[in-house]
This record gives structure tokens, C-alpha cells and sequence, in this order.
């Protein structure tokens, strides 16, 4: 059986990872040539990956369901990306990076492996200028940064409001360059149905070229998974429409635990849920909060005359005005983390001070703008002012923008080790599809910092450590048995989701089983609720493989196909979600469990027996998972409640 | 509203293409111009006909992956957005909306309303790079640029490789596509080094694909979701041109 070790070299937090480097083993040139690595999803961390190894002279393979590698949801982040560069000359040092992550995922978050991210985020700001791509700079020609919660320093770089577009054109020009070279062959419109194991190690993944529906075998010394997080368990999320998990679910069916999938993170600013017929929710970018504050009125009776539209915002005098993060955080104000920002507009509007369709709370720029002046913040936020627009047609300039918390990231996902290998062995898996780096709670502007670090700075390395023990492997012929049956499984599941032909779309099953995450599974969880929840998934389940209808065929183009097989397994995820928060008995970053607060209703953790990370290991199909423990043991810092009070 | 949709459908490339009718009530203006598309599918699904294969993914405007051609333009009757952010508030009850897909050889067509744009990727492959390898990269701020300078290369970074500007063109030319890349890196002195080569390597890719020539219509820029200027394309030429005769 799999066992857990996370392989943390010894040493001192900061030497740990130029000790690893000093003494990991490597692979010559002609070796490097010989060997085969499969990179699925080609977002911040598989493009990066998939470059930096193409670089490096090996053989990859890198694969995206898009129709070219560009479009992965990397593209979508807005505000910016962390980097302990100091530039500003206001503190900042890899150590208060790493402590600002490790406090800001509520202590659930592996120490060694957060250090070493705060230190190659330098790293990566040197990689992306040399690439072109075009941070924001000041007059003297330096780059500029802005501030982002859980911080005290201004140590976000970025690109408009178009930070995660800029940084991936960078890794997929870095990626395009390696595949004109030969080095990386790609594969798009092409999704990963299955992991093929061979004597127990990764050796190969079952894909589906969706545009003739037919199944393709690739053979790879190693498999990298960079696939994005599970968010769109939820169906409404600020996930792209075609964002999944099902790439992690199957390798946690082949023997992959997957950790802590109860840490799902609800981003602050998103526009609020306004019809049944809507298909996503947009965010509206952390870095608003820079200038942005939020409000809802102090008294109960204007809530509802701005509900029903008597009245407007700026009729609300400024003493009649809750800024309620203002008055309940001093310190961090309208910068809190977003799990902190996020549960305290929740309260607000269960308490009956929501404004629009009461599941909502004002962010205001009018004293940014009287300060700063109309131009200043246009250049700051203009297109996101003009996105606010165009959904929701009005002008953020001349009144309030109207936002509510909204699903936007997992911190959950395969557990991996040190050199980001899952139990599996062979099995890398990097950016939002891991656990390892966020706790309970990501920082803004840390997701695009993980994903480039994972991909240009530690899997290269970790790799090829594990791959120096393969050259004397040679290419394997995909005719392999164990080829075969993963093909077949494969083909047995989607012809058994094709000829269901029941009542029901995959989208009607979609949405239920979002509503069951959101009000069972979301913000505010209970033993209770989670219990129902996990029974009303179980049904929905069995409803699901009754009343299905997919039409169409399954040797061509089906979008509806595809949807039906990534909602299959968000039924099963969602479930394992449910199921890892009913086993946490404490509340901790984005985990919040209504039984387990202060006075205040800030979370209260439960440190003595919950300091560990949860692994979970399938064991069968309608078999309970068993749950594994990987102790956290925190040696550089000090273990404290999160306090942005003051 | 009610609307009546005339949309393509094509069940694949080598199979003829045709214009079908179908009528959505009850569309609420505030939803989106796909959301509209969803629930005709929605609607196709319980009739038992195959829904319309359309092209999304982020629904923020970014990725580029929607590509729709709704009453004779790219991305639909409003500025400066795609059509996932186009709302249908810009209709009226009792519209009828033509719906197709990019036309243009270099983009061949998959299924109804979905082509193929993986020439764009080509083009990229040809130069659209700085070459750095990871890693051995001078520190961010040894390279001080103007911000009028990063601004510009910026204002050309947003394309988001959409197609709209070869849709829109009567030549379906992708110069705006590629003055972009092209200006983006040659305007920056990361760029510099390979800025002849890049421009040569690109508009010969370009070329080669089967993009039409440019004929300065400026049909492009009306269209582009991001607004990106055919002052690129002019920046592009001047390089070119300096390539050439260096």
C-alpha cells in the first residue's frame, strides 16, 4: 500500500532546497533524448513545464482540450503575481513571503514546500521580463507593483488588469518555440480519459481527440498532470465552462490520494448571481479592494429601499455607511484574505443588510476617485471597469459596483510530495491540481506564482531526479496489455453515458448537484448539512446514470459527451468534498464549520487534532475511501490564531 | 424576448452546410449572448436534435475561444467585446439574429459553428518568442523600458488570438493577428535581438498558411474585441520592410 512520505530534505528551511539541488541525480544530453514525458494541460504550470523540458532535451508530449494551448484558464487571472523582489524597499523578504503564505492558508499548508516557493518567485518575475512580457512599469522605467490581501507589502507585479494572459502567452511562446524545434510535440482538442499504470509506475495516459471521437494511447517514462482545479463541482464558479477535475479523479481512481479536497476557495469580488439561466460568474479582480472599499448600509430599513430601488447608494449618507471589514479589521481593512472578506459579506447579507438582490454588497471608488482623480483609477482598472459595464449596465464610475463571494479556486487537490509526486509512482502533478502550497486559504495573486514555480523551477528538477533511475527503461509499445484494458474501460464508460438515453441533460444534473455544493458543501458548512449533502449527492448520482441523455455519437464532435463525462465525476468529487468536510472538525481558512468559531465568528481551528493533511485513497467503486494523515509539523514559524485585527 | 435564429449547421467538414431556423422564447436581456446559445441547446436536446456546436470557454473575454459571426460581424453587434460578454440587451423582442461561423480559408471548419484556428498557433511557432531558455535570465530590473514603451507592447499584448480581425477582413488576412506578436516584442528591448527575424519568419508563415494580404480596409480594428490598433500593422510593415532591405 501507498504510504506517505513527503520526502522534506533535511537542513534548515532555507538550504533545503539548494541542498536538494546539489544532490539530486541528473540525466546527460544523449539520456535526456531517450526519454518521454506526457504534460497534460498547458496552463501556467504545464506550458512552463512542457517548455522547460523541451529546453532541457527531452521528448514531450503536452496535451490541452482547448483549441490551442493559449486559451487554458491561467488566461482569465487578473491582478497579478507575488514575487519577494523587495523592490519597493518596504520589507519585503523571502522569509515574510513565505510566513504571509503559510498564515494566510490558516497553518494547513506544508512549510518546506511554501519556502520554497517564496524563493524561486524571483525567479520567476527575472524569467517573464526576459520573455517580453509586459509588466507595468513607473516613469523611471522599473517595474511597478500594488498591494493584495493578506499583506503588508506591495509585492504584486502585474500587466492591467490581463496578469495571467501576459504571463501564459509568455510560457506558450516559451512552449511554442520548443514545439517548432520538435522538442514538444502538442496535442490539442485532445482530453485525458484515463492513466495507464504498468508495474505500478505512470506510464502512459488514454486521451480523446474531440474532434473524431477516437481514443489514442501515449506512451510516456513519466506523466505530468498540470490540470487546473475541480471548482466547477459547483457549476456556477468563476472557473472556464469547460474547467474539470475529472484528469486528478482518475488518477485518484489508479491509486493517487487526493488531499484535502474540502479547501475550496470563495473569491470576495465576484458580480453577483442574477438568473437560473446563468452559466458562470465573473470575478472582478482582488487588486479593486487596493482602492475599492466596501460597504452596505448601517441601517436595515435603506438595505431595503436600495433592494427595492427607492433609493439609490448615493443617496446613503456617509455616517448611515457600514464599512464593515474597515470596522471589523483595522489593520488589514478592505485587505483581509479573501475567506475572511468573503464570510464577512455572507454575514452581512444572511443578517438582512444586502443590497440588489440581497445577496450582494457594495464596492465603492468614489473617495478613490476624488482622491486619485477619474484618470488615474481608468488606468488602473479600466477594463475592468468596462467588463463591470457591459455585464451588468452600469457605470462603476458613477455608482457603486455591486459583488458577492463567489467559488474561484481549490486549494485541494493530489497529494503530492516534496518533488511533486503523487503516491503514484511517476505521477507529477503541478499548479491548482495539487494540494501542496496554499493551506486552507490562497492568497491573491499566489496561484499564478505557484503555477510558473511548479513549472519552470521545481518539476524540471524533480523530474529528472526520478528519471535518472529510467534510462535504461526503453520506449514502450502502447499494444501493451494494460493499454488495452484501460482503453476498454474507457470505451465501456462512454459507451454507457451515450446509451443511458434518459430525460435529463447533462447540465439539468449539473446544476442540481451545484446547488447541493453551494448550500450544503459551501461557505457555512454544519455536521448536519454535510451529512444530508453527501446523502442528496448519492441520489443524484444514481439519477444521473439513469436519466442521462447524451445524443449525438460517440466518433465525432460531442460537446454534450464530453460535459457528461467531466459532471460523472464531479458527482464522485463533490462527494469526497463533502465527505473530507464532514471529517474536519474545525473551522480553517476557506473550511469553515459553523460549529467551530469564536465569540467573534472569525474560524477557530483546532490545532492539537487537526494539524494534518487529509489524503484520501479509493479503495473501489461504492467503497468508502480511507483517509490517511500527513502530520504538519511547523519549525520556522510560530503556529498562531490569524489575527488582521491588528 | 422572443427571437427567431437563423444559425449554420454543418455536421462536419466534408458535409454540406446549411442555414436552420429555430425559435427562443423568453430570453431575458440580462443574460449573455452564449447563455441565449445554451438554452437553445438546451431546448434542441429535449426536441431530440443534436444541439449547435459552438466554440467557449473562460466566458471573461479572454481565452479567445469564442468565435461567433452574428448579423454580419465578428463577435456580434457591440464594441470592444466577444461574444461571451455581449449581452442581449443589444436585440430587441422579435429580432431575427443570423448566427455563423469565422469564414476564412486558413480556418477551416469542424462542425457548425467551430473552426479551426491552429494556423494562428503556427504562426507563434515561427517566431512569436523571445528565445530564452528558463533559467540564466538577467534580473527584472537590469532592463529599465520607457513606459510609454512597455505601454504600447502591452497595448499590442491583449490580442487574444480570436480570429475576429481574419473573420472581418474581405481578404482574410491575419495582419493584425501578427503585427501584434510582432510589435508586442520588437517594441521592447528584450525583442530587439531577433526583431528581423521574427518579422521575416512570421509574415512568411502567414503567408504560407493561406491568410489573405492586407489591403488596409481597416475592417480588423473595427471588429477587434481588444481594440488592438492598425497602428501595429503599420510598425509591422516598417519592419519589415527594414528586414528586408538590411
Amino acid at each position: 500500500m501507498a504510504t506517505l512520505n513527503s520526502k522534506i530534505p533535511d537542513g534548515p528551511i532555507a538550504e533545503k532546497w539548494t541542498n536538494y539541488k546539489a544532490h539530486q541525480k541528473l540525466v546527460n544530453p544523449a539520456n535526456k533524448r531517450k526519454l518521454d514525458i506526457i504534460v497534460v494541460g498547458t496552463g501556467l504550470a504545464g506550458a512552463s513545464l512542457a517548455a522547460s523540458l523541451g529546453e532541457l532535451g527531452f521528448k514531450v508530449k503536452v496535451f490541452c482540450y482547448q483549441d490551442s494551448p493559449r486559451r487554458a484558464h491561467s488566461i482569465a487571472a487578473q491582478g497579478g503575481i507575488n514575487a519577494a523582489k523587495n523592490y519597493q524597499n518596504d520589507g519585503d523578504t523571502v522569509y515574510r513571503l513565505f510566513y504571509d503564505t503559510v498564515k494566510g492558508g490558516d497553518y494547513r499548508a506544508r512549510e518546506a514546500n511554501v519556502y520554497r516557493l517564496a524563493e524561486v518567485s524571483n525567479n520567476i518575475i527575472d524569467q517573464c521580463v526576459a520573455q517580453g512580457v509586459p509588466f507595468a512599469r513607473e516613469y523611471g522605467g522599473l517595474l511597478a507593483n500594488r498591494s493584495f490581501g493578506g499583506a503588508l507589502v506591495s509585492r504584486t507585479f502585474y500587466a492591467r488588469g490581463q496578469t495571467g494572459q501576459q504571463l501564459l502567452l509568455g510560457a506558450y511562446s516559451a512552449l511554442s518555440r520548443q514545439i517548432k524545434k520538435g522538442n514538444v510535440e502538442l496535442f490539442t482538442r485532445s482530453e485525458m480519459q484515463d492513466l495507464v499504470l504498468i508495474d505500478g509506475k505512470a506510464r502512459g495516459i488514454i486521451t480523446r481527440n474531440l474532434i473524431t471521437g477516437k481514443l489514442e494511447r501515449h506512451f510516456g517514462h513519466t506523466v505530468a498532470l498540470a490540470t487546473g482545479g475541480y471548482g466547477n463541482v459547483f457549476f456556477l464558479s468563476t472557473n472556464a465552462m469547460g474547467s474539470n477535475g475529472s484528469a486528478a479523479w482518475q488518477a485518484y481512481k489508479k491509486g493517487a490520494f487526493f488531499a484535502n479536497p474540502a479547501f475550496v476557495q470563495i473569491h470576495p469580488t465576484c458580480i453577483p448571481v442574477h438568473g437560473d439561466y446563468q452559466s458562470k460568474l465573473t470575478l472582478m479582480s482582488e487588486s479593486l479592494r487596493n482602492d475599492g472599499r466596501i460597504w452596505v448600509p448601517k441601517n436595515i430599513e435603506d438595505a431595503e429601499k436600495i433592494r427595492k430601488g427607492e433609493i439609490q447608494p448615493k443617496d446613503i449618507a456617509e455616517e448611515d455607511r457600514d464599512y464593515y471589514l474597515e470596522r471589523r479589521y483595522p489593520a488589514f481593512g478592505n485587505l483581509v484574505p479573501r475567506d475572511v472578506a468573503s464570510r464577512a459579506a455572507k454575514e452581512r447579507c444572511d443578517a438582512g443588510y444586502g443590497v440588489g438582490t440581497g445577496k450582494a454588497v457594495f464596492l465603492d471608488f468614489e473617495d478613490a476617485i476624488k482622491r486619485l482623480g477619474r484618470d488615474a483609477i481608468e488606468a488602473r482598472y479600466g477594463n475592468l471597469f468596462q467588463m463591470y459595464e457591459k455585464i451588468n449596465d452600469t457605470n462603476p464610475y458613477e455608482t457603486p459596483m455591486m459583488i458577492y463571494p463567489a467559488i474561484h479556486y481549490t486549494m485541494g487537490g493530489t497529494w503530492v510530495d516534496y518533488e511533486l509526486m503523487s503516491t503514484i509512482p511517476g505521477l507529477f502533478v503541478l499548479g491548482e491540481a495539487n494540494f501542496s502550497d496554499h493551506g486552507a486559504n490562497r492568497l491573491g495573486a499566489s496561484a499564478l506564482m505557484q503555477g510558473l514555480a511548479d513549472g519552470y523551477f521545481v518539476a524540471p528538477y524533480t523530474i529528472q531526479n526520478y528519471l535518472a533511475d529510467e534510462i535504461l527503461v526503453p520506449r514502450m509499445s502502447t499494444d501493451l496489455p494494460e493499454f488495452d484494458e484501460a482503453e476498454k474501460a474507457v470505451q465501456d464508460r462512454l459507451n454507457k453515458l451515450i446509451s443511458i438515453n434518459g430525460k435529463y441533460s447533462v447540465d439539468h444534473f449539473h446544476k442540481k448537484l451545484g446547488h447541493i455544493m453551494w448550500d450544503h458543501v459551501g461557505m457555512a458548512r454544519t455536521k448536519e448539512g454535510l451529512e444530508e449533502g453527501i446523502q442528496m449527492i448519492r441520489e443524484l448520482k444514481k439519477e444521473f446514470w439513469k436519466e442521462l441523455k447524451v445524443p449525438g455519437s460517440l466518433d465525432e464532435l460531442n460537446n454534450e459527451l464530453e460535459k457528461a463525462g467531466r459532471v460523472a465525476d464531479f458527482l464522485e468529487i463533490g462527494e469526497l468534498m463533502a465527505m473530507d468536510a464532514l471529517n474536519r472538525n474545525e473551522s480553517c481558512g476557506g473550511h469553515f464549520r459553523e460549529e467551530y468559531k469564536t465569540e467573534e465568528g472569525e474560524a477557530l481551528r483546532d490545532d492539537k487534532n487537526y494539524t494534518y493533511v487529509s489524503a484520501w485513497e479509493y479503495k473501489g467503486p461504492d467503497q468508502e475511501p480511507v483517509l490517511h494523515k500527513e502530520p504538519l509539523t511547523f519549525e520556522a514559524i510560530k503556529v498562531q490564531q490569524r489575527n488582521y485585527k491588528k | 424576448m422572443d427571437l427567431t435564429l437563423k444559425v449554420w449547421r454543418q455536421k462536419n467538414n466534408k458535409a454540406k452546410g446549411k442555414f436552420v431556423e429555430y425559435k427562443i422564447k423568453n430570453i431575458s436581456k440580462d443574460s449573455s449572448f452564449l447563455e441565449m446559445m445554451d438554452i437553445l441547446n438546451e431546448q434542441l436536446i429535449e426536441e431530440g436534435v443534436e444541439p449547435v456546436a459552438f466554440d467557449h470557454d473562460c466566458r471573461e473575454g479572454i481565452c479567445g475561444m469564442c468565435s461567433l459571426y452574428i448579423n454580419g460581424r465578428p463577435h456580434g453587434p457591440d464594441e470592444a467585446v466577444t461574444v461571451c460578454q455581449l449581452h442581449m440587451r443589444k436585440f430587441n423582442d422579435g429580432d431575427t439574429i443570423v448566427i455563423e461561423p469565422w469564414r476564412a480559408k486558413a480556418f477551416p471548419l469542424i462542425k457548425d459553428l467551430m473552426v479551426d484556428r491552429s494556423a494562428f498557433d503556427t504562426i507563434i511557432q515561427a517566431g512569436g518568442y523571445v528565445s530564452v531558455n528558463t533559467g540564466g535570465v538577467p534580473d527584472a530590473n537590469s532592463i529599465p523600458i520607457e513606459r510609454d514603451k512597455a505601454e504600447l507592447s502591452m497595448d499590442a499584448a491583449a490580442c487574444i488570438g480570436c480570429g475576429a480581425c481574419v473573420a472581418a477582413c474581405k481578404n482574410a488576412s491575419a495582419m493584425l493577428f501578427v503585427s501584434a506578436k510582432v510589435s508586442q516584442l520588437n517594441l521592447l528591448p528584450q525583442g530587439k535581438a531577433e526583431a528581423k527575424l521574427r518579422v521575416e519568419a512570421m509574415v512568411k508563415e502567414m503567408d504560407d498558411l493561406g491568410f489573405g494580404n492586407c489591403t488596409n480596409t481597416g475592417a480588423c480594428e473595427a471588429e477587434c474585441p481588444k481594440e488592438i490598433s492598425l497602428t501595429n500593422i503599420a510598425r509591422l510593415n516598417r519592419n519589415f520592410y527594414a528586414a528586408k532591405l538590411s
